[in-house]
């Protein structure tokens, strides 16, 4: 039997559609980024109106760096609790007993968490863009607009999701408890930011070329991921709590 | 429960059609092992195609693990088996997991999706044709069509029960494998589901039941295996009676007789005997030879005969035979 897209997108519309029924996930997932864009839109409406000021330049950096919090943080519980989630309501042996292969699974619950983490990050890049556009003063919009800036963050934005939903399965396919994945899943979900971080404050000086191994970086991760996790999910353990 | 399953025809995914004499199920001392503890350990059966078979034994004897192997969950620690026709091997744990299915003993639903968005979950993990159809046949087979609509959570224990039962019909399986299925029910509920295994059984569906009900068992299946970590006793449930117990009459007589040994000396097909509350147990060779030479002898003797009746030995007398056996073996 071969990889079925079929499987996949069973195991999508379902997690997508449990979301849509559980309120709790939906006010989770839009409150926590719109905690993230009021800070970044107060700062730039605050900043100073001086072309090219090292202080607006770190302010905008902030600003974006912000944005970028949102497609790591806010995917990170959801992936964390796909797997060791469905163990503990006991609704995980019903699917593994049916003909999918751990890599379909993985697959299509990565793929639940990314649509609206994605869309999500989207969204809310673009509003602070038409807030920085529409609200701030010329000199701090231009800033914003300047160079690779929204590239950048167009680029990042699906990289950094996958890294966090990735990481953030992995441990849920090997933790036992649902609280500690997604502690777990949260901090690792932060150390390609914490690199972006350093690049925007040039502690790391940025350069097109670093980006850029960044991004392949991230996007190995991200392709392969998959196959990583499907390798340390253990169908024995998940079913029995024993290793197999 | 009116609802029948309609007469099962082989899916796509259970498109090996059994050779006459093949077995749906074959079991070659099988074993699993967690560390130095073992699940259960050398294990041997067969099932045939259409069969009910029942896997009985207390809590902790390995049936559900049995199961979880034979469903490719958990990899044997040695010996083999064949399930529907499909060598049981880690590569080949998909092709067996499309022509079977399994109903663990919890039903597993995901409670804030509706029945019928359920139903279509597995309908896509099965990669079925007609959805729909097979949907509404399957909960038509277990009585549950007007309740698509519903979120899983907000149904009883039984209707989600019966649910389970629903989605494990989905693929047609060849073999449906099912865990303790009336476990936590109450006896309304519990009927239910017996019957619905009643009519599964009617339309040649092959069922591996799971239970520890014994009375469930052997209302429900053709044959049973006893299991406690190794199998202690399969065949049929009158078999394994006639196998462990000797064959009794009871007799119920108004006053005890003075003369018993002169009277029961006498009859040849009678073994031995002891005296009960109400009059005596019969050892005898042949119940239908005995009893109407035993009736004649008594009536000679001047005994008053309230009844004479062959003593019926349940399951659960079997069964605990052979569990005194094991706690007996393992006294020091």
């Amino acid at each position: 039997m071969s990889f079925s897209r079929r499987r996949v997108a069973a195991i999508t519309v379902k997690e997508l559609r449990d979301y849509r029924h559980n309120r709790f996930v939906i006010g989770t997932m839009a409150f926590l980024p719109l905690l993230f864009i009021i800070l970044p839109i107060v700062q730039l409406l605050i900043a100073p109106a001086v072309a090219a000021s090292p202080e607006l330049t770190d302010r905008v950096g902030l600003s974006l760096l912000y944005m970028l919090v949102i497609p790591a943080v806010v995917p990170s519980t959801l992936a964390a609790y796909s797997v060791v989630g469905e163990r503990e309501q006991g609704t995980l042996e019903p699917v593994l007993i049916t003909p999918i292969r751990p890599e379909e699974f993985l697959v299509g619950k990565a793929l639940a968490v990314a649509a609206p983490t994605i869309t999500i990050a989207y969204a809310m890049f673009g509003i602070f863009l038409a807030a920085a556009k529409l609200f701030a003063s010329p000199v701090v919009s231009s800033a914003v607009f300047a160079g690779s800036h929204v590239l950048v963050q167009l680029l990042f934005t699906p990289l950094l999701a996958g890294w966090s939903i990735w990481v953030g399965i992995a441990i849920s396919a090997r933790s036992s408890d649902i609280r500690a994945a997604q502690q777990l899943s949260i901090l690792a979900s932060l150390p390609p930011l914490a690199i972006i971080a350093l690049m925007q404050f040039k502690v790391i000086t940025p350069s097109t070329g670093l980006a850029l191994a960044l991004a392949v970086a991230l996007l190995i991760v991200d392709t392969l991921g998959w196959r990583a996790v499907a390798a340390i999910f253990d169908r024995e353990r998940l079913i029995t709590g024993t290793r197999g | 429960m009116t609802g029948a399953p309609e007469k099962r025809s082989r899916s796509a995914a259970s498109s090996l059609a059994p050779a006459p004499g093949d077995h749906a199920l074959t079991v070659e001392r099988l074993s699993k092992r967690f560390g130095d503890r073992a699940a259960f350990e050398d294990v041997s059966f067969e099932v045939g195609y259409g069969e009910v078979f029942g896997f009985l034994g207390p809590n902790g004897a390995g049936k559900t693990t049995t199961v979880r192997t034979l469903g490719t969950l958990i990899a044997p620690s040695s010996g083999t088996a064949t399930v529907a026709g499909i060598q049981l091997t880690a590569d080949n744990g998909p092709s067996i997991r499309a022509r079977i299915s399994i109903m663990p003993e919890s039903p597993g639903l995901y409670l804030r999706l509706t029945v019928m968005e359920n139903l279509q979950c597995f309908a896509g993990l099965y990669e079925l044709d007609d959805v729909r159809g097979r949907i509404e046949r399957a909960l038509r087979s277990v009585n549950l069509l007007d309740r698509a609509g519903d979120p899983c959570g907000s149904l009883s224990k039984g209707l989600r029960q019966r649910v389970a039962l629903a989605r494990a019909l989905l693929n047609d399986p060849a073999v449906l494998f099912l865990d303790e299925p009336t476990s936590g029910l109450d006896p309304v509920a519990t009927r239910e589901v017996h019957d619905l295994i009643g009519s599964l059984r009617e339309c040649g569906v092959t069922i591996f039941l799971t239970t520890h009900r014994l009375e469930e068992a052997e209302r429900l299946c053709d044959r049973v295996a006893i299991l406690s970590t190794t199998l202690r006793l399969i065949g049929r449930p009158d078999e394994l009676r006639q196998r462990l117990f000797r064959r009794s009459l009871d007799v119920r007589v108004r006053a005890p007789l003075e003369d018993l040994k002169v009277v029961l000396g006498a009859l040849p097909e009678v073994e031995g005997w002891e005296q009960t509350a109400s009059g005596y147990t019969l050892n005898v060779s042949d119940p239908d030879l005995a009893a109407p030479a035993l009736a004649r002898a008594l009536v000679a003797a001047g005994a008053d005969i309230l009844s004479i009746a062959e003593s019926r030995h349940s399951l659960e007398d079997v069964y605990l035979e052979l569990l005194d056996e094991d706690v007996e073996a393992k006294r020091p």
